[in-house]
């Protein structure tokens, strides 16, 4: 399989001079890898996408889902997060260029095009919807409360009782607790929302207890809790300051998901809360065999300061999270993708996602840098999700 | 079998006390700090007693004899890391004063006095020009063979602001070393501030790799291609991963970024290096000889003990080398490295 592997280090890889001179020749696939189709997989199990981008197709559209006086507010104030820490994306709407309907609309925003697309396309059994349009990312907590409920009343009328092949995400506004946890309440036992939607970059880290009553309503609906690849809390995407490029942004996040699990795992939430079950989105997964690593010789080390983790934090995270796999790191050569899966020990968890209409789609039959055995094939397209969301 | 000579890049001489600069602060800043009962950084990124901080035997700031006795028991040459945060202190002329004590400190006090001792040169990286001429101060004294700059920065250090930094350590052809800590004021994390030290020092490796993004996407080696970047005490068995992701990010981004020419683990392999402690190593052995594999790890690792922290055992990573990897990653990379 090796002649259609199509890895990054391939790219551009006749000025690569400098390491090959130094022996590094076998880091890096033979030349005529770089010639040639990308491996294709066959389409042969149910699909499952976890990660499914809808939009307001326009702003009088959100206003009809919003009371008085928040349908005047958004006209006067408009939409008013954690601004000065967004980059200029690559594209418009960070979206494929196909994806745009043609009539002003958004990517995302259009249910035909959208059923077109991708669910008739590639044959999707089920299409988990993520709406990222900013209700939990509201300085005015009042209105993201009214901003999450509108989004909530939309994708049920516009999206979930069109088409049955969808399912929402119930959004919060998660930077307050309480309000959060009335917004699970409301839709928690509904069998269209499947999860609480957040987004990687919060204000403050997710373990800190301020976020806990969310999690109390999580753990009575038994609705898992997933973490959106995005956003912007107000603080620098690195611990560092800000970097300069989208790339490093984009590049950036599989950090704030780290910072995430190791504040879930060390803030004790999951003493507090022992279902509770988290959904890492569009954060890769490569990073997570270093950081069980590190977490566990860190607790070795320093758990006395932490006495509410009674076990190794590798443990809670194989209990406690699933991971859904665009974007996913590709190694240079296909056997460490294998050593990857390896070392994660996780194939009960891992989520195939698509990120439709974003311009990092993942089809499912090239998604994977190599061919995957049938079973693991059957968990991560459709088994794993289902089995996750009660589907 | 006989063990091969062992160059160890990370062990910790720290100030006593700020009083221990005293002699070496110019006249107004002694004043100063009497006068405003100023106790030093304020940097809490390493508290003095948590578990690691010192091993059996040692205390949290060893004195030579300690290290003598300590640390260079073993070892042909001992490189000082310094973490005296001058970046926290942020009147930029008091925090340039107190670099220059402690630089001319670790001079008097502990390269004269042990051969086998090489030092970094503490600088105030929170203002480029006077830490360039910091640099300049004490680049051509063979006993420095480093810049020391804490992980944790204002500003990513790919940021050209920090170009004069880098100028003049490629001038005096100086190594530059990343190292654990810093106390710039924003949060440690993406997502703020965690609550428990374990978090902050679980976090850490994570602003390396957001260093290493930040070095490689801003150009910062194609700027400075005689730059080379030790990262100290922040782990490398994410390497493997950070080079997929970067590497892919750029095949889809770099037109972002078109001085960013050759795929970003080529510049990682080719300019950094990475200390071995804390090693973060799998519980499988068959785990790491596959990081090890993936990264190139025998060409890019430096033998270190971070004395006097208090890690596991690094014997998982070594009786897996051999013989020829074994002499790389405890002398032969940090000889090159360094100059040494």
């Amino acid at each position: 399989m090796t002649a259609q592997f199509d890895s990054a280090a391939t790219v551009d890889a006749g000025t690569v001079t400098s390491d090959r001179a130094n022996g590094h020749d076998a880091l890096y696939p033979a030349a005529s890898n770089q010639q040639g189709t990308r491996y294709r997989a066959p389409l042969d199990t149910a699909i499952i996408d976890t990660d499914i981008h809808i939009y307001f197709p326009t702003n009088d559209v959100l206003r009809s889902y919003l009371d008085e006086p928040w349908r005047d507010y958004h006209r006067t104030y408009g939409s008013r997060g954690f601004d000065g820490s967004h980059y200029p994306r690559a594209m418009p709407n960070a979206a494929r260029h196909d994806a745009w309907p043609g009539d002003g609309t958004p990517p995302g925003s259009n249910l035909p095009l959208l059923q077109q697309q991708l669910l008739d396309q590639w044959n999707i059994e089920i299409g988990v919807l993520n709406p990222l349009v900013g209700a939990g990312e509201q300085r005015n907590l009042a209105f993201g409360a009214a901003f999450a409920r509108a989004t909530n009343e939309w994708q049920l009328a516009e999206w979930l009782e069109p088409d049955p092949r969808l399912r929402a995400s119930i959004i919060v506004p998660w930077e307050d607790g309480h309000l959060s946890a009335a917004e699970i309440d409301k839709w928690g036992s509904h069998p269209g929302f499947v999860h609480a939607l957040l987004i990687a970059r919060t204000k403050e880290p997710l373990g800190r207890r301020k976020y806990w009553p969310m999690y109390e309503a999580a753990s009575r609906h038994d609705v898992p809790i997933a973490i959106h690849f995005g956003g912007a809390g107000g603080v620098p995407i690195t611990g560092s300051g800000y970097p300069n490029h989208y790339i490093e942004d984009h590049g950036g996040m599989p950090q704030t998901f780290q910072s995430q699990v190791i504040s879930l795992i060390f803030e004790g939430v999951f003493k507090e809360f022992p279902s509770l079950k988290f959904v890492l989105i569009e954060g890769g997964f490569a990073w997570i065999p270093p950081l069980l690593w590190r977490m566990d010789s860190a607790w070795r080390k320093l758990g006395s300061e932490v006495p509410h983790v009674t076990e190794p934090p590798s443990d809670l995270f194989r209990r406690h999270f699933w991971v859904s796999t665009q974007p996913m790191e590709e190694p240079f050569r296909p056997d460490q993708f294998r050593q990857l899966l390896g070392q994660m020990d996780m194939d009960d968890r891992m989520l195939f996602a698509t990120d439709y209409p974003h311009w990092d789609f993942d089809a499912p039959d090239r998604a994977f840098p190599v061919p995957l055995d049938k079973e693991r094939r059957r968990k991560f397209m459709a088994e794993n999700a289902r089995a996750l969301y009660k589907l | 079998m006989s063990e091969p000579a062992r160059i160890d890049c990370d062990i910790h001489n720290e100030i006593p006390e700020l009083e221990t600069l005293y002699p070496y602060l110019p006249d107004h800043w002694l004043d100063y700090c009497r006068e405003s009962a100023f106790n030093g950084p304020d940097a809490a990124d390493y508290p003095e007693n948590v578990p690691t901080a010192a091993r059996e035997g040692s205390s949290p700031k060893p004195d030579l004899a300690e290290v003598q006795s300590g640390a260079l028991a073993d070892v042909d040459i001992g490189i000082l890391n310094c973490a005296y945060r001058v970046q926290s202190v942020r009147n930029e002329d008091l925090a340039a004063s107190l670099a220059t004590a402690v630089n001319q400190w670790q001079v008097e006090h502990w390269l004269e006095k042990e051969p086998r001792l090489r030092a970094s040169i503490v600088v105030p990286s929170h203002s480029p020009p006077l830490a360039a001429r910091e640099i300049d101060r004490w680049g051509d004294h063979p006993g420095f063979v480093q810049v020391i700059l804490p992980v944790r920065a204002e500003a990513p250090y790919g940021n050209r602001r920090y170009d004069p930094i880098y100028t003049a350590a490629v001038k005096h052809d100086l190594a530059l070393g990343i190292h654990y800590g810093g106390a710039p004021g924003h949060p440690p994390t993406p997502t703020g501030w965690p609550s428990y030290f374990i978090e902050d020092y679980a976090n850490m490796a994570q602003v390396f790799q957001s260093q290493v993004i930040s070095l490689v996407c801003e150009g910062a080696f194609e700027r400075f291609p005689s730059l080379r970047v030790a990262l100290i005490e922040g782990g490398f068995t994410w390497l493997p991963s950070m080079m997929w992701r970067i590497d892919k990010e750029w095949k889809g981004l770099r037109h972002n970024t078109p001085y960013v020419r050759r795929p970003p683990s080529e510049y990682m392999r080719t300019h950094l290096r990475f200390t071995i402690q804390p090693l973060d190593a799998p519980p499988n052995p068959l785990h790491l000889a596959q990081i090890l594999d993936q990264c190139g790890g025998e060409d890019l690792l430096l033998y270190a003990s971070d004395y006097p922290h208090c890690h596991e055992s690094q014997d998982i990573l070594l009786d897996l080398l051999t013989a020829d990897q074994r002499e790389k990653i405890c002398s032969a990379n940090a000889r090159a490295f360094y100059r040494l």
